[in-house]
């Protein structure tokens, strides 16, 4: 079920990239001086992020890195 | 002549560095070592290396320039969009090419192609593609440092010097510190890229006496609102700009850099975050650039918004060499460097050249990635390990390097600037279509290594197609695209001004997904390897 959410998450994430609602206006300034396109996208990125850090969380190919660390560890006591 | 100073300062630390990793690798002649610097980085040269080497000129330079011309779609074209799509890619593809790469010992893409697939040859079809598409990126580096160091020295360090120094002092580094020298270079470059843009962005900012000023005069200007919103860019241009960051993990030195992690552990933090360092690098230099249009006491700012000025109003009526010659005039790849030329005090002028010249020389890692690939995909896989041993076949690649760079450099000082501009161009879109090629080869049991020669052969055909295109059919100016084929009313194949349209998406949306399909029919027709090499690759 958590996969799935991510899956999700990842799909609108992405679709949320093309915020057509915010085309044609530079308003509202953010701050006095950052139109409000530019500002959307800034937290976009900061939106990615967070999203890599629950992909890192609840998504993570432990069973590569198992893998990896039991060759290391054969290949150790085999030395 | 300050400035370049501190950027000779600068030259000196990173050949440094390149020759106290020689010193660490203690004379060890092992290509892993030499090659993948003993696949032994820590979490946080992995981080800033892998950043720094995704990082080239383009970053600083050409998203300010960019920004200069178009406003802030900049940032959600180029920034943005990677800044989602990157990491994933790191995360799904890195990882797993890092642990394959641990497991059987793979250094380069094809290595791991040759032996999921069952190949020899179709391998080596791949690594000319690779090369062909790399190439371009190495000559670029040369002439932006060339380029970079006559700007700062205002003229007293000739074009062609300043290229043969940027070749020597990273051919020098590359040469003896291999991939530890190289993500040690890329660390230290990245640092200053990221303390870049906040000094930049305080001291402009102070310079022109507040943003605020200058954001609300943009605003009532009509030439100029435009460029603070995307109104001037069509939704599925947006939109095919989100498939160009694909092209990051199929790039042979980011898939290369993936290999050197000491754990996997490390990708942690690179995947977390990627997106952050992107916001901090691009953000301040999209702004700036965008701001930069409200200089109005720099000549040379002025003299470029001229020439967009008589671009968009006569462009219609010009001939297509006067069009090319006034968009090169109105290109702003130097507005970064004129702010600080007219805000910054000297000395700060010189260190943040410092951070320009970090930038303009990320060419190390793909000249490295080139030779690694020369000498495991070509020297080695034809017998010459076999025959000569380890320490020649490092010997070989060192040797490589010297002659790669010397080959660019004599290109650099004789070819056109723009030719090799546009040639990148066709590599991201080049690169992208390979992406399905590592897609398949990790998560489809079913892919064949036919279907990796059709989608090799597709993405030739494309980048030659596109340029063949782009060079019978000149740039229209600015405003509605020339349509070359339409059929009832749609439009097919469109000329831009910026480049080529295919039903109004970039032509990397349909190279993407065209290879995506030819991997899967021909795979589908064609006869699979043997099950033990399919299990090697999933049942881990």
């Amino acid at each position: 079920m958590k996969r799935i959410l991510l899956v999700v998450a990842v799909i609108a994430l992405y679709f949320l990239h093309q915020d057509f609602w915010f085309w044609r206006t530079a308003h509202p300034l953010v701050f006095g001086f950052v139109p409000i396109g530019l500002f959307y996208q800034g937290c976009f990125s900061v939106a990615a992020a967070l999203l890599m850090w629950l992909l890192v969380k609840y998504a993570w190919p432990h069973h590569l890195e198992q893998e990896i660390e039991q060759q290391e560890t054969e290949e150790g006591s085999q030395r | 002549m300050i400035p370049a100073i501190f950027v000779f300062i600068y030259l000196a630390a990173v050949l440094y560095i390149g020759i106290f990793a020689f010193r660490r690798a203690k004379g060890s002649e092992k290509p892993e070592d030499y090659f993948l610097a003993s696949r032994s980085l820590g979490p946080f040269v992995f981080l800033f290396s892998l950043f720094g080497t995704n990082m080239t000129a383009f970053a600083i330079l050409g998203s300010s320039g960019h920004a200069f011309s178009n406003g802030i779609v900049t940032f959600g074209l180029m920034a943005s969009s990677s800044a989602l799509v990157i990491p994933i890619t790191i995360f799904l593809i890195g990882t797993r090419v890092w642990a394959l790469g641990k497991k059987f010992g793979f250094m380069t893409p094809v290595q791991m192609f040759r032996d999921r697939w069952e190949c020899g040859h179709i391998g080596t079809v791949i690594f000319v593609v690779q090369a062909a598409l790399l190439v371009p990126y190495i000559i670029i580096g040369i002439m932006g440092g060339g380029t970079t160091l006559n700007v700062i020295s205002g003229g007293l360090v000739p074009y062609w010097f300043g290229g043969a120094i940027v070749a020597l002092v990273v051919m020098s580094y590359v040469f003896f510190g291999g991939m530890r020298g190289t993500a040690w270079v890329n660390t230290f470059q990245t640092i200053l890229f990221l303390t870049f843009g906040v000094i930049a962005i305080v001291v402009i900012g102070v310079g022109m006496g507040g943003f605020r000023t200058a954001a609300n005069a943009m605003l009532a200007s009509p030439a100029l609102a435009p460029l603070l919103t995307r109104e001037r860019i069509s939704p599925l241009y947006f939109f095919s700009y989100t498939f160009i960051p694909l092209s990051a993990i199929a790039f042979p030195h980011i898939l290369i850099f993936c290999l050197t992690a000491e754990k996997m552990n490390h990708f942690k933090k690179t995947v977390i975050f990627y997106p952050i360092c992107i916001l901090a690098i691009w953000l301040p230099c999209v702004f700036l650039g965008v701001m930069a249009n409200r200089v109005t006491d720099v000549p040379q700012i002025k003299a470029r918004q001229e020439a967009r000025r008589v671009l968009a109003t006569q462009g219609k009526t010009m001939a297509p060499e006067a069009r090319d010659e006034l968009r090169e005039q109105a290109a702003g790849d130097d507005v970064i460097m004129l702010l600080l030329q007219r805000y910054a005090p000297l000395w700060l002028a010189g260190l943040l050249g410092a951070g320009i010249m970090a930038a303009v020389m990320a060419s190390d890692s793909q000249i490295l990635a080139l030779s690694t690939m020369f000498t495991e995909d070509v020297f080695a896989f034809y017998g010459g390990k076999r025959r000569f041993g380890e320490a020649v076949q490092v010997h070989t690649g060192r040797i490589f390097i010297v002659l790669i760079t010397l080959v660019a450099y004599a290109v650099a000082l004789r070819a056109p600037e723009t030719i090799f501009e546009l040639a990148i161009q066709y590599a991201f879109s080049g690169f992208a279509a390979l992406s399905p090629l590592l897609v398949a080869a990790l998560f489809w049991k079913g892919s064949t290594k036919w279907g990796a020669l059709a989608v090799t052969l597709w993405t030739v055909l494309a980048v030659v197609a596109v340029a063949l295109f782009q060079h019978a059919v000149p740039a229209p100016a600015p405003g509605p695209p020339l349509v070359a084929w339409a059929i009832g009313g749609t439009e097919v194949l469109s000329r831009t001004p910026g480049g080529t349209a295919v039903f109004g998406f970039m032509p990397v949306v349909p190279m993407v997904l065209v290879s995506a399909l030819l991997m899967f029919v021909v795979s589908l027709v064609t006869r699979k390897p043997q099950q033990a090499t399919i299990a090697k690759y999933f049942q881990f």
